[in-house]
This record gives C-alpha cells, structure tokens and sequence, in this order.
C-alpha cells in the first residue's frame, strides 16, 4: 500500500460536507448502440464532497462524468444538477454547463488563444462579465495555478503541466459550483502530475465540489472523502478512502487494488 | 615506444586555432550549384537537357518578341514595320493593338467618360479589403467595408440612388428585428432577419422609391449590363463571387456537419449537384433557363444572373474545403467549447471556425483563384470576357484582322499578376496565423 506523499499537510478546515444536494443522480442507464455502458447509476453528492471515481478502463467511469454536464445524453433515468434536471432542452443544458467546470484529460485549451483569452472567452461571451473585470478575474485564477507570467503566451508554448493548471483556471474563471475531472493527470509526465495534483488539493481545501476520475490513489486517499469504484458500467463499490482501501468489500475491488497498489 | 601514441600522451594547447575560410567548393554560388545542379550524373545530364531546352524556347521566341511594334494602326502597318526593319519573313508582336484597345480590355465597353466610376470602384475597393485583411489596421474601417458593395453597385451601374439605399435599409431593418428577437428566441431572430427584409423589398420599396425620386432625385447616369466587358466584367463577377460565396461555403460545410437531417440532406444535395455539374452548364442556366422559373416580366439582370450561379459554384467547393478544416480538428476542441457553456454558434464563431479557416485557407484560396480565372467561361453565355469576348471583338475589326497570341499574352499576364497576389497574399496569412500558435 503506497501512501499519500504530498509534502505539505493538508488543510482541512474547509473540507466540510453540507446537507445540500448538488447532484443527485436517479436510475441513469446509457446505451452506446446496443451497448449498455451505464447501468442503473444511482448516486447522490452533497455540496462540498471530494469524490474520486476509480475503475478499469471501459468501466464507465468517464462515461458517467460527462453526462453530468450533458456532453453524453443519458437515455433513461434522471440526472438533477444544481437543482436543473437535464433534459434536451438547452437552456438547462447550458444552464448547467456554466454552473459546472470540467478538466479533460488532453486539457483541450484554444490553440488559437493565448492563455489569458482562453479563461476570458466564457466568462465575456457566457456570462456577459465586462472584458477588464473578466481579464482581472482571470489573472486572479492564473496567480492561483501558479502561471501569470504566461498569459499572453500561447497553449503550444507550454508543458503539459502548466496547460492542464491553465485548463483548471479556465474552468474557475466561470466561478463554477462543481469542478468535474476526467483523468486530469493521465496525459502527463510524471514530474508534471503532481504540479497538477497540488492545484486540485488546493481546490478541496477551499470547499470545491469535486468529481475525479483518476488513477491518483494517493490523491484519492489525501482528498477525497468518498471513493466509487466502477466496473462495467456499474458502481461496485463506495466507501470512504481508509476503508475503500483497507478494508475492500467486492472481490473485483480488492483484485483492481492488488493490481494497481501491489507492484 | 608503442605507448607513447597521441590517445596516451597528455596534451595541453597553447594557442587557440582562429577560425579558417571554408573551402570554395564549400561556399556561394559553387557549393549551390553543385548541390542544386551537378550533385550527380543524373543531375548533371538533367541539368544540361533542362539548358538546353529553355535555349530552344527562348531562341526560337525572342525574336518575336524584339520586333516588337508598339506604334501602328493597323495589323497590315505592323507587319509592314517588321519587314521593313527586319527584313523579309521575319515575324513581331504587334503591342500597338493591345496601345489602341487597352480600355476595351480592361472596361469593356463602358461609356468612356465615365471611366472614372470603375477606376473609383477599384480604387475603393483596396479601401473595403484593407481591413479585412490586415487586422492591424483600425477597426472602424470595416463600417466601410460592410457598406463598400452598394456603393460599388451604384457606382457601376448608376442610376437612383434610392433602390440601393433600399437595399440598405432592408439589411438595417432585418439586423434591428434580429438584435430585438435574439433575447427571446434565437430561432425566431433568424427567421425575422430573413423575413423582415424580404417583406419591406417586396411591398415597401416601390412606393418609397416612387415619393423618394420625386422629392429627392438624386442618381447618376446608368449603364447597362451589356455596356460591361473586360476586366471590369471579370473583376466584379470574381469579387461579388468570392465575397458572396466564402459565408454561403462556411454555412453549407456546417450544414453538411448538422445534427438536422433536413439541414444536412439539403446541403448534401446542394453541394453534390453543384459540384457534379460542369460550370458552363450552370452558366447556361443563369443566361437561358431561369428565365423560365422566374415571374413573367421580371428582368433579372444577366450579370447579377451569373454572379449569384458563379457564387454557388465556388461556394460548393469552398464547403467541402471548409468541412475538410472543420474534420481535422479535435473533439477536444468541441467538448471544451461546450463545457464553458458556450452555444452552438458561439461555439462555432469563436473556436471552431477561426481554426478550421485556418487549415483551410490555401484550398479557399486555391477555389477563389479557379473560380477567378474561371470567370472568362461567361464568354458562351454572349458577356464580353476579356480573354475571348473582347479579343474577337477586336480581330472583327478588319484593322486588326488575324491578331493572334497578343491579347493572350496581355490578358494572360494581368491574370498571372492578380492570382500571384492572392496566392502570396494566402502565403502571409498561413504564416501570421502560424506564428499566433506553436
């Protein structure tokens, strides 16, 4: 078992799990074609909640979080973010979308845009925040992720790391209530992981909504205060990181942990 | 003794070689001639066969070219020049045609004292382009360039001023219900942008225009369609084309890529009919055929006939080009631009069309020069092209009866000089934009 090896202490003080619902997720099935990619997902998420969703690949765990901001439609079933169900309408589909901040994994920054124009895009054109109070916001997140130096530069003129925290700055430009992240640290160095991670510990230590899909397990028992473990479109298995990780349930957890802890 | 080499033995230097001049074969025009021309035996051979044949062209043309006669008024007086100066059978090029009919070439047969309007057009319409562009210069110029094509319109073809101040309005007023619209619905917006102006050209603008012209006349002289020919004709059917059909190409590669089966079948069929379909035919369409679909009694003008089938020709290709840009970029790019929440169009206008454009820029160019160049084709429907309508106008003049490669040659070179603008035009945005990124 590796253990966390995050050189500060983390701040706990504002990890603090409300009674509001921010998500709540009802009987959710979707298909690819004629195949059953999600199964009956049920899962509820309180404001303030840290989650990381681990599983192997092709278990659906990506899937899920994408339908969460609508970028894949669910089939059947309900979806309630923010107090919005989604549907297809698009009002609430956008609706959702400004209240929600997704990272991907490949970061997706606008190469035609320099960095400081890729966190003001949304915040000018979607929410209509005057050009100077949008460029000061963004400079405030960029201060944040550690790079104001390299707003004017552009996204090819980067590494990887400093994409991926320009990509989270971009996302809290909108003020989101929800951060969700789509294995943010997968397409990265290994030096760069955990420039990345310590921007995310950040942002739970202030009280953000976190959805993770990672493979970070020392992450995972650092933060999070929830663990879901998917497979084949199914939760398999939820708990809190000590015991997710001590103390398994599921014969498919406990063979997915010997596998990615064991080496 | 044998360890006493040069690897073993120590060695400390003393003085610091200066740099030496590299060998000639090494530097200059030697090092590129051996590397471009005689790098090998197969080179060299090429090299000389190559020589050999610009020799042949250049000896067996050059002379027609030095007996040139820049100074006669008749076919007759330049053939009696180059035998006088060059003896028997020798041949020349006879300029003086392309000095006496140069005006014909470039504007047609367009009343002669007012020459001034098309060269004002021109003129003004570097002015509109300028800050398209150069994006350096300031914005505010683009009020000009927006309004530049009515202005262009009158100036051509004269007459009232009030249709096209008409036309205008009716662009004004449609923008007006679409700004009021937008807030509530983003389809009714669209379709009151349409409507609005097709329902005040329609029902409006006859009795405006009738109270206008008798309060206020104020027109200059018209000239018709078939006063047009030349450059002037290529020219405003290559630039009405090219403008018009960039937004119709860039509508048609996003319908192709819609979601709406009636949106997408529609721009499927368009796109595949047009492109299936020779130019000339389309042409003959525009001069004879839709003639018939339209109400009886109206005269749509032959220009504006073939600019608009022209525009739809470009626009096809410039679609398929467009949807090629739009297919080599990431999902990435989608998905980010739909997780800020931004809307389709938003999306479109701000992330996805600038980068798609981008890696589309020289198949658009490549499109725009075509269909420029293709612009001489209106020679079959009886408009007076420059390099066959107005030529044979010419060589029916019995004074310059069997004048031959001269208009080619003239005509051939103006084209060259325009479409090696665009094309290096196109160079300098593919590298501006280049430099914006990696």
């Amino acid at each position: 078992m590796t253990e966390p090896h995050f050189e500060r202490d983390i701040d706990r003080s504002h990890m603090q799990v409300s009674d509001e619902i921010a998500i709540q997720i009802n009987q959710m099935n979707k298909w690819y074609g004629q195949f059953h990619v999600l199964r009956d997902i049920d899962l509820t998420v309180n404001r303030g909640e840290r989650i990381v969703i681990a599983g192997p690949s092709g278990s659906g765990k990506s899937t899920l979080i994408r339908c969460i901001n609508r970028l894949e439609e669910h089939q059947s079933g309900q979806i309630i973010v923010d107090g919005t169900e989604l549907t297809s309408d698009l009002k609430n589909i956008d609706k959702v979308r400004s209240e929600v901040g997704m990272v991907f994994q490949h970061f997706n920054l606008f190469p035609h845009l320099t960095i400081l124009e890729n966190c003001t895009l949304a915040p000018i054109w979607v929410r209509k925040v005057p050009k100077k109070e949008a460029e000061e916001t963004a400079m405030h997140f960029l201060e944040k992720v550690k790079i104001p130096e390299q707003a004017h530069k552009y996204p090819g003129m980067l590494s990887g790391g400093q994409q991926q925290r320009v990509a989270i700055a971009r996302s809290l430009c909108m003020r989101p209530r929800i951060m969700l992240f789509d294995e943010p640290t997968s397409a990265l160095d290994p030096e760069m992981i955990k420039e990345v991670l310590d921007t995310m510990i950040e942002l739970a230590e202030e009280g953000m909504t976190m959805l993770c899909v990672t493979h970070e397990m020392g992450f995972a028992q650092a933060v999070a205060n929830r663990v879901i473990f998917m497979d084949q479109g199914q939760i398999v298995e939820q708990n809190n990181p000590h015991d997710f990780f001590h103390n398994p349930q599921s014969e498919r957890t406990k063979l997915f942990l010997s596998q990615i802890l064991g080496h | 003794m044998s360890d006493t080499n040069a690897q073993s033995t120590a060695f400390v230097r003393e003085a610091m070689l200066p740099a030496k001049p590299a060998p000639v074969t090494q530097v200059g025009a030697v090092r590129w001639l051996r590397e471009n021309l005689f790098a090998g035996p197969v080179n060299s051979a090429l090299t000389l066969i190559g020589m050999f044949l610009v020799y042949t062209l250049v000896t067996h043309f050059y002379p027609w070219f030095r007996h040139s006669v820049w100074n006669a008024n008749s076919m007759a007086e330049c053939r009696a020049a180059v035998t006088a100066s060059f003896g028997d059978g020798a041949t020349g090029a006879c300029w003086a045609m392309i000095r006496e009919r140069w005006h014909q070439f470039i504007f047609g047969f367009y009343p002669p004292e007012l020459y001034w309007r098309p060269i004002a057009v021109f003129v003004l319409l570097f002015v509109a382009l300028a800050p398209i562009l150069f994006t350096q210069l300031p914005r505010v110029m683009l009020g000009f360039s927006v309004i530049y094509p009515l202005v262009a319109i009158w100036l051509l073809w004269g007459g009232s001023i009030w249709p096209v101040t008409m036309v205008a309005v009716g662009f004004g007023l449609g923008w007006l219900a679409m700004r009021r619209l937008s807030a509530y619905s983003s389809i009714l917006a669209i379709v009151a942008a349409v409507l609005v102006p097709v329902l005040f050209w329609l029902f409006a603008v006859g009795p405006l225009d009738d109270l206008l012209t008798s309060v206020l006349p104020i027109g200059i002289e018209p000239v018709a369609s078939d006063r047009f020919g030349g450059f002037l004709l290529a020219i405003t059917i290559g630039v009405g084309g090219i403008v018009m059909s960039l937004p119709l190409g860039i509508i048609l590669a996003l319908g192709r890529q819609s979601d709406m089966f009636l949106i997408k079948t529609f721009s499927v069929v368009f796109i595949e009919f047009i492109r299936g379909v020779p130019l000339i035919t389309l042409l003959f369409v525009a001069s004879l055929l839709l003639n018939y679909f339209l109400p009886p009694g109206t005269n749509f003008d032959i220009i504006l006939r073939v600019m608009i089938l022209v525009t739809m020709f470009a626009a096809a290709y410039i679609a398929e080009v467009i949807r090629g840009g739009l297919a080599a970029l990431p999902r990435g790019q989608y998905e980010a631009a739909d997780a800020l929440g931004l809307d389709y169009w938003k999306a479109q206008r701000l992330i996805i069309l600038p980068q798609a454009l981008k890696i589309s820029i020289p198949g658009i160019v490549s499109t725009f020069i075509g269909m420029f160049k293709d612009t001489t084709l209106v020679t079959f429907v009886g408009l007076f092209d420059p390099l066959k309508g107005i030529p044979d106008f010419i060589r029916a003049d019995f004074n310059w009866k069997g004048i031959y490669w001269e208009p080619f040659i003239f005509v051939g070179a103006i084209f060259f000089i325009l479409n090696f603008s665009m094309s290096r035009y196109s160079m300098y945005l593919e590298r501006k934009l280049k430099r914006d990124h990696r």
